[in-house]
């Protein structure tokens, strides 16, 4: 018995352990080490990695409580590996932090929410986790002290999420009182989609769309982004916004998977509305990290609807491309975050003539960018074409068209930034940047992951095989 | 023969692009990359021929099959008939004359001859692919590396003209994107297995409703690319503003790929729909042929000369396809051959003069033949082929065109013919007009005489396209035959139908 629960839990042992022994650290007030501490949690994470792919048995532990299976466990494989790049990106900035401890286990404290959070097998489980991932993300958006805009950030944050933890619970409320359980199970098979109902499900649908900021519940994204840290900004826009899809499928195939009537439609006009709206905002950003805020927003609205397709497809579908988009993602980040510790400024303008001073950083952001854009032969084209290809197999042929066109309005903002970098004369004079060795740990991590995941056929197999049991 | 070393040896020429240095070390290795390439191209020309002769008569040869992404059944599957051998062969000899009249590009060597290897990449992958997904993925893959190549080596509003050729491409990509889509998901055979590969959706009916919706975005899709009316005008501020060896790519391959995809994908696939879609799709082709063909009178500079021109030529490609006869479709391929040799002679040729008179309009040149005979020469031979000389690539082709549309029993598609035919008369105009302009008459400036001939690789890019335009206009039976045979696979499913 307990054997099974060391096993089931043991992502969440090993990070709970990380976590006591960075606060027993600072307890005890060792001298603070920046460097033992990054190879600490390194070592962490990356053998969290490992025994994630060791020999699973799935099923549920506290009841219904916590559900744990090979495909969960390789979503908390994608959430650590792009927490491991955050940590490495980041790096440079965090060890210059008064407060480099705390910022470490809050950090740290999110992902561990996060990973209660998609191994939920109840809806109280799912809220425990959700709220152990916002808080501490809150007071990390804030870490900039210095700067006015990260406190800003910190609070918009925190209210957009208290609001949207409401609603949800609200919706969550709505369900309990119909079905009479929390578990996704009863409530899989005693939903029966009556009005009442519908409601709590649009409730619980607006929670998770301010999660994942889906239009028209976005607008806490490009300003929190904006001010909180890079290494922040680009957890929140990859790992955060990864598990709050990865719960969301067993949420809708699980335990409303009756409802397909209704949240087909809701998912595929949340969807459209994203695309279009995040792509006609993403055009006019003059900031790199706002611009960055609202491709996410758009990736997100590819993502649902990836949803909508034929649960195995759907799923394979979007596990492969959260875990591309994690590394197209942060490369991309990891280069704002090493131009904005280097010359202290965000705006698009540092972008100008950078390949004829930095060809390196040039080229993996373009390759970032293509990555994000779809565009062969990066990873994302695979990766966004399978989304589509998922909705178009279901027979939403209006949505595909309507996304496929609107890769082509985000081509040309990703093919502006790529213009800024080769085309143009430089705005400013950079001397040519070098990465410290964090910085290129992460560099290189992403660009193999961009270029090599689309010629690996064994990696769609291994996700499509796992899929079948989200 | 392994037709995957057509992909390999752009990628691994790229790689040692990558790792090496110095402009004259990335043109000779792009040279000797692209001369491997068209040795190879050739070779399997000549290994077709053997395999048929000795009497194989499976569709496509040569094929090779490795799993792609298999709980989805895509798989990177290549094979080849005489229609791919005949644009691998133009795009082989089409790289190697790019890679030669770059040769003085000073700016960014390498990596004008990393992105062209990437594109050359894509357009050997896209003419040998038999699954749609890995069709598609080639596709995209030469489309996007030319934003770079006109946007950072172009000239004129380089930028602006480079988004909207990348802008207008991607959108005909995504629409095909959804039009293959529709198509492998209406692919279900007898035991409810969907595919991607050509050949076995091409044994299955798709239904009817189905076509209705997926032929036009299909064919669409595939048609902005391949300059179809009114989705052209990317063609002519894209070329113009390109640097010559992009705008031989462009003109000479990029828009086949579009030609090919509407025969290969849209026609193949979707035959009642094609019928039923027939007379709309040649009546865009005739306005486009005219459309061109007038409008390249009014201009002044060369290239857009050229690239409203091509608008015209590409025409008959759609025509000829639209006829939805083996001839006419037969003479469509052979255009895309034949355009494409001589669109790239002639952006070559312009190139030249370009560098030497740094003008590109024709009304401030004159006289040059006297100064510049060998670059003269090979301009009029490009603009003969244009107009259809009989010994030059261009008269087979568009003979070929017109024959097969006329076979049609019906009025409207012979008057269309006609009209089509009637643009010849325009081509000669212009062509006839701008040689005397630019070549012929006085020395109009008197330091046009310090003008230097072509370099050796100017020369030798030149003699190649050269060779191949009247090889293929004095021979054009064994290049003509291979690709009607193999119009067969093609049509087939075509005649089936009631009413053939």
């Amino acid at each position: 018995m307990t054997e099974q629960y060391f096993s089931g839990l043991r992502i969440e042992l090993f990070l709970t352990m990380l976590i006591l022994a960075l606060l027993v650290g600072k307890v005890l007030a060792i001298k603070q080490n920046p460097i033992g501490t990054l190879t600490l949690i390194s070592v962490f994470l990356i053998s969290s990695i490992g025994i994630s792919f060791m020999q699973n048995e799935s099923g549920y532990l506290f009841g219904t409580m916590f559900r744990t299976n090979s495909t969960i466990l390789f979503e908390k494989a994608i959430l650590l590996a792009g927490t491991f790049i955050v940590f490495m990106l980041g790096f440079e900035w965090m060890k210059k932090q008064k407060h480099f401890l705390e910022f470490c286990m809050l950090l740290l404290s999110t992902l561990l929410g996060m990973c209660f959070m998609i191994s939920s097998g109840n809806f109280l489980m799912f809220f425990l986790g959700l709220e152990l991932a916002t808080i501490p993300l809150a007071a990390l958006a804030s870490f900039d002290l210095d700067e006015k805009k990260s406190s800003e950030a910190g609070m918009k944050l925190i209210l957009s999420s208290a609001f949207a933890s409401a609603i949800l619970l609200f919706g969550i409320s709505f369900i309990y009182g119909t079905t009479g359980s929390v578990s996704f199970d009863t409530i899989a098979s005693a939903i029966d989609g009556n009005n009442v109902q519908k409601f709590g499900f649009i409730c619980i649908l607006t929670g998770f769309a301010f999660k994942i900021s889906a239009v028209p519940f976005h607008f806490w994204t490009a300003d929190v982004y904006e001010g909180a840290p890079v290494a922040i900004t680009s957890y929140l826009s990859v790992v955060s916004k990864g598990a709050a899809i990865f719960v969301l499928m067993p949420v809708l195939y699980h335990a409303f998977g009756r409802m397909s009537s209704t949240y087909i439609p809701a998912l595929i006009l949340l969807s459209t509305v994203t695309i279009i709206t995040g792509n006609l905002f993403a055009l006019r950003q003059k900031s790199m990290k706002r611009f960055l805020a609202f491709s996410t927003v758009t990736q997100a609205g590819y993502l649902l609807l990836g949803i909508t397709g034929n649960n195995t497809e759907a799923g394979a579908s979007v596990v492969y491309f959260m875990l591309i988009y994690i590394f197209s993602n942060l490369g991309a980040f990891t280069v704002v975050s090493i131009l904005q510790n280097r010359t202290g400024r965000d705006d698009i303008g540092v972008y100008k003539g950078l390949y004829k001073t930095n060809p390196t950083l040039s080229m993996v952001l373009l390759l970032a960018l293509f990555s994000l854009a779809g565009i062969p032969p990066a990873a994302g084209f695979f990766g966004k074409l399978f989304l589509l290809s998922s909705a178009a197999g279901a027979g939403y042929y209006v949505a595909v068209i309507i996304a496929s066109v609107n890769m082509v309005v985000s081509l040309y903002y990703y093919l502006n930034i790529v213009k800024m970098m080769f085309v143009d004369e430089p705005e400013i004079t950079i001397e040519k940047l070098k990465p410290a060795v964090t910085e290129q740990i992460s560099l290189f991590i992403c660009c193999c992951g961009i270029l090599v995941i689309g010629f690996i056929p064994a990696i769609y197999e291994y996700i499509y095989n796992l899929s079948a049991a989200i | 023969m392994n037709l995957s070393f057509l992909i390999l040896i752009p990628f691994l020429t790229l790689l040692a692009l990558l790792a090496g240095n110095g402009a004259q070390f990335s043109r000779m290795i792009a040279a000797v990359g692209m001369t491997i390439q068209l040795g190879l191209s050739v070779f399997l020309a000549f290994a077709y021929c053997a395999e048929r002769t000795a009497g194989n008569t499976t569709t496509m040869l040569f094929q090779t099959e490795v799993s792609w992404f298999k709980p989805l059944g895509i798989n990177y599957h290549v094979g080849v008939d005489g229609i791919s051998i005949a644009m691998i062969l133009l795009t082989a000899i089409v790289m190697l004359a790019g890679v030669l009249i770059s040769w003085n590009i000073e700016k960014m060597t390498k990596e004008f001859f990393i992105l062209f290897m990437l594109l050359g990449a894509g357009a050997f992958g896209f003419f040998m692919s038999l699954d749609l997904f890995a069709l598609f993925f080639f596709f995209e893959l030469a489309v996007i590396p030319k934003y770079l190549l006109i946007a950072i080596w172009g000239s004129g509003r380089k930028e602006f003209f480079a988004m909207k050729l990348a802008l207008m491409l991607m959108a005909g990509s995504a629409l095909a994107l959804v039009g293959i889509f529709g198509i492998h998901f209406n692919s279900a055979a007898a035991d409810g297995t969907m595919s991607w590969n050509l050949i076995e959706i091409g044994k299955v009916h798709i239904p009817i409703a189905a076509q209705r919706l997926f032929f036009p975005l299909t064919f669409i899709g595939f048609g902005v690319i391949s300059a179809l009316f009114p989705f052209h005008t990317w063609a002519p501020d894209g070329h113009s503003s390109a640097p010559t060896a992009a705008s031989m790519f462009l003109a000479g391959i990029s828009m086949k790929l579009g030609g090919y995809g509407c025969l290969r994908v849209a026609i193949y696939l979707m035959p009642e729909a094609a019928k039923e879609y027939a007379p709309i799709i040649i009546t865009l082709a005739v306005i486009g042929i005219l459309y061109g063909a007038f409008a390249t009178v009014k201009q002044t500079d060369l290239k857009y000369m050229n690239a409203y021109s091509s608008v015209s030529h590409c025409g008959f490609v759609i025509l000829g396809i639209g006829m939805l006869t083996k001839t006419a479709a037969t003479g469509a391929v052979l255009q895309m051959v034949s355009h494409g040799l001589m669109t790239a002679l002639f952006f070559a040729v312009i190139g030249m003069v370009y560098d030497r008179s740094h003008t590109r309009i024709g009304a401030q040149m004159g006289g040059l033949l006297k100064v510049i005979p060998f670059i003269g020469t090979a301009f009029i031979i490009s603009g003969l082929c244009s107009l259809g000389l009989p010994g030059l690539s261009g008269f087979v082709a568009e003979m070929n065109v017109l024959t097969g549309a006329f076979e049609v029993n019906s009025m409207y598609p012979r008057i269309i013919t006609l009209l089509a035919a009637c643009s010849l008369v325009v081509t000669s105009v212009y062509i006839l007009r701008m040689t005397g302009l630019v070549m012929l008459g006085p020395l109009k400036k008197e330091e046009f005489r310090n003008f230097k001939d072509a370099r050796w690789t100017e020369r030798l890019a030149s003699y190649i396209l050269i060779v191949a335009i009247i090889g293929m206009g004095v021979l054009p039976f064994w290049l003509s035959g291979m690709i009607s045979d193999s119009m067969g696979g093609i049509f087939d499913n075509l005649h089936l139908l009631a009413g053939n």
